[in-house]
């Protein structure tokens, strides 16, 4: 099996591996087996995709391309909801914001006719475009998530002066955005300069014209930046909601009682028998 | 600014089947500073958090100068009630901005320095940093922000537990001081006897989320309340 051999002729970067492995046991990091499972699941998860991606293309079927999608797009909402843990609907708002992230902007690449409609670009554009939407929605919820809880206090204070749930948390929603859009948004600021994108890297390498390599990453850049901030936002704008009511009260907590005076008072009968 | 007495019914409220507040039943007059005490975890600052809407009562009724609150929208009876927290909570880069954060929002006319001079607090801070200000004289202007919606009530909720005693004497002061210029009728919840004593006209105990008795000032604080204050002397 040539495939096999190709893939397998990456083993000995391993040896790299064994550097952090060495650190995180030098520095009792306790990282060796997380680093472990990460360079077993790498290896596995992307030697599967490369036979799939491989298998895709020989059938040249867009139908498959779109299942191949929307099936990367179920398991980044399910990987982000996972991370935002108490989120309540984390997985299906994660859904909907990578998926219109996703839809919108390889749709867009398509019909100004920047990409060609083949497996070849949808594939890898689609899996950059929803990893980075993923984490933009697991960063964005997360920010929201403890934001609120840390600062329920401050959002009673909108909220009782008239402010709506939206009006109250809005602070907590700009710096959330803000969060998981500056990373992306400094990237692109000093790509070129401090570092050359991953894509372009590999292009260039499998010896590629270095002026398509730069074609392609300035459409590789400006796809990320307009899905990742349509993922955010529409993370941001919805799922907030999950933590008030209609009627613009923060939800209640139950059993966490986070204002020490609404705790169940222990033993808590009539203290005072009336006469 | 007109001054609506609040009257509770039978009012309970749980939360994932852990009740808070079991049926309290008490009157706080128009006009009046009503004190509202008991032990930690009594469902004190609940019962201030349902009178304005904050959380939504599960049964029982708060009337406002006679009116249901549950028929109201939450956002305007929360305009009617104005609520003064333990922290100052202050937003915007400006004392200004900070006292007419929610008169903006309503689209209500503010005067921002005769706020300040009803708070106590001089007219030229309003151009200050709120962060730059004691934590007293940001809890003057959270009062202020309050006043600025013009309410008919003013529930305060451990208004001075984050203060110093000299601060919290000031603020006490300032609650009785806008209580007698406004007729404003109050809610305090205060866990110090003493301060009740100094600032209340009358006085609601609660206990394990129910109302245990309702007294003036005068009552409470002569033989007739001793069993009361001794309860919760004990407690704390």
């Amino acid at each position: 099996m040539a495939g096999l051999q190709t893939v397998g002729s990456a083993l000995p970067a391993l040896g790299l591996v064994a550097v952090a492995v060495l650190l995180s046991l030098y520095e009792r990091l306790d990282l060796e087996k997380d680093i472990g499972v990460a360079v077993v699941r790498s290896c596995v998860q992307l030697a599967a995709i490369g036979y799939v991606i491989d298998y895709i293309f020989g059938l040249d079927s867009l139908g498959v391309v779109a299942l191949l999608l929307a099936g990367m797009v179920l398991f980044a909402a399910w990987t982000s909801a996972r991370r935002a843990g108490d989120v309540p609907k984390a997985f299906l708002i994660a859904a909907f914001a990578v998926g219109v992230a996703a839809v919108a902007t390889l749709g867009l690449l398509l019909a100004l006719g920047i990409v060609p409609a083949t497996a070849r670009y949808l594939i890898p554009l689609g899996g950059m475009v929803i990893g980075n939407s993923m984490n933009a929605a697991s960063l964005t919820m997360t920010r929201i998530r403890d934001d609120v809880t840390e600062q329920s206090l401050k959002v009673e204070a909108a909220l009782a002066l008239g402010a709506t749930s939206r009006q109250a948390v809005s602070p907590i929603l700009k710096t959330a955005l803000q969060r998981a859009l500056i990373p992306l948004i400094d990237a692109t600021k000093t790509t070129g300069i401090i570092f050359l994108p991953g894509a372009m890297v590999g292009m260039i390498i499998a010896g590629a014209d270095p002026l398509e390599a730069v074609r392609l990453q300035i459409v590789v850049l400006y796809m990320l930046l307009g899905s990742v901030s349509i993922a955010a936002i529409l993370v941001g704008t919805i799922s907030y909601r999950s933590f008030f009511t209609p009627r613009h009260q923060l939800m209640p907590n139950p059993g966490e009682g986070s204002d020490t005076s609404v705790a169940p008072h222990p033993g808590s009968g009539s203290p005072l028998s009336r006469e | 600014m007109a001054s609506a007495g609040i009257e509770i019914s039978g009012l309970g409220y749980a939360v994932g089947g852990t009740e808070i507040l079991k049926g309290v039943d008490a009157r706080m007059p128009g006009g009046e500073i009503t004190a509202v005490v008991g032990p930690s975890g009594a469902g004190k600052s609940t019962l201030l958090r349902a009178v304005n809407r904050l959380v939504e009562p599960s049964s029982g009724e708060v009337y406002l100068d006679g009116e249901p609150t549950s028929a109201l929208d939450p956002l305007a009876l929360r305009r009617r009630v104005g609520m003064v927290f333990q922290i100052p909570a202050l937003f915007g880069g400006s004392v200004e901005e900070a006292v007419l954060y929610g008169a903006r929002l309503s689209g209500k006319d503010a005067d921002p320095r005769r706020l300040l001079q009803m708070v106590g607090l001089d007219a030229s801070l309003r151009w200050r940093d709120p962060r730059a200000l004691s934590v007293g004289q940001q809890q003057r202007v959270s009062i202020a922000r309050a006043l600025a919606l013009g309410p008919e009530a003013l529930l305060l909720d451990e208004p001075t537990s984050a203060l110093d005693e000299a601060a919290r004497r000031r603020i006490e002061e300032l609650v009785t001081d806008l209580n007698a210029r406004l007729g404003l009728t109050m809610v305090f919840v205060s866990h110090d006897l003493s301060q009740v004593e100094r600032v209340a006209d009358r006085v609601v105990l609660m206990a394990g989320g129910r109302s245990e008795g309702e007294w003036s000032a005068e009552e409470f604080f002569s033989a007739a309340g001793e069993r009361a204050r001794r309860y919760i002397a004990g407690r704390d």
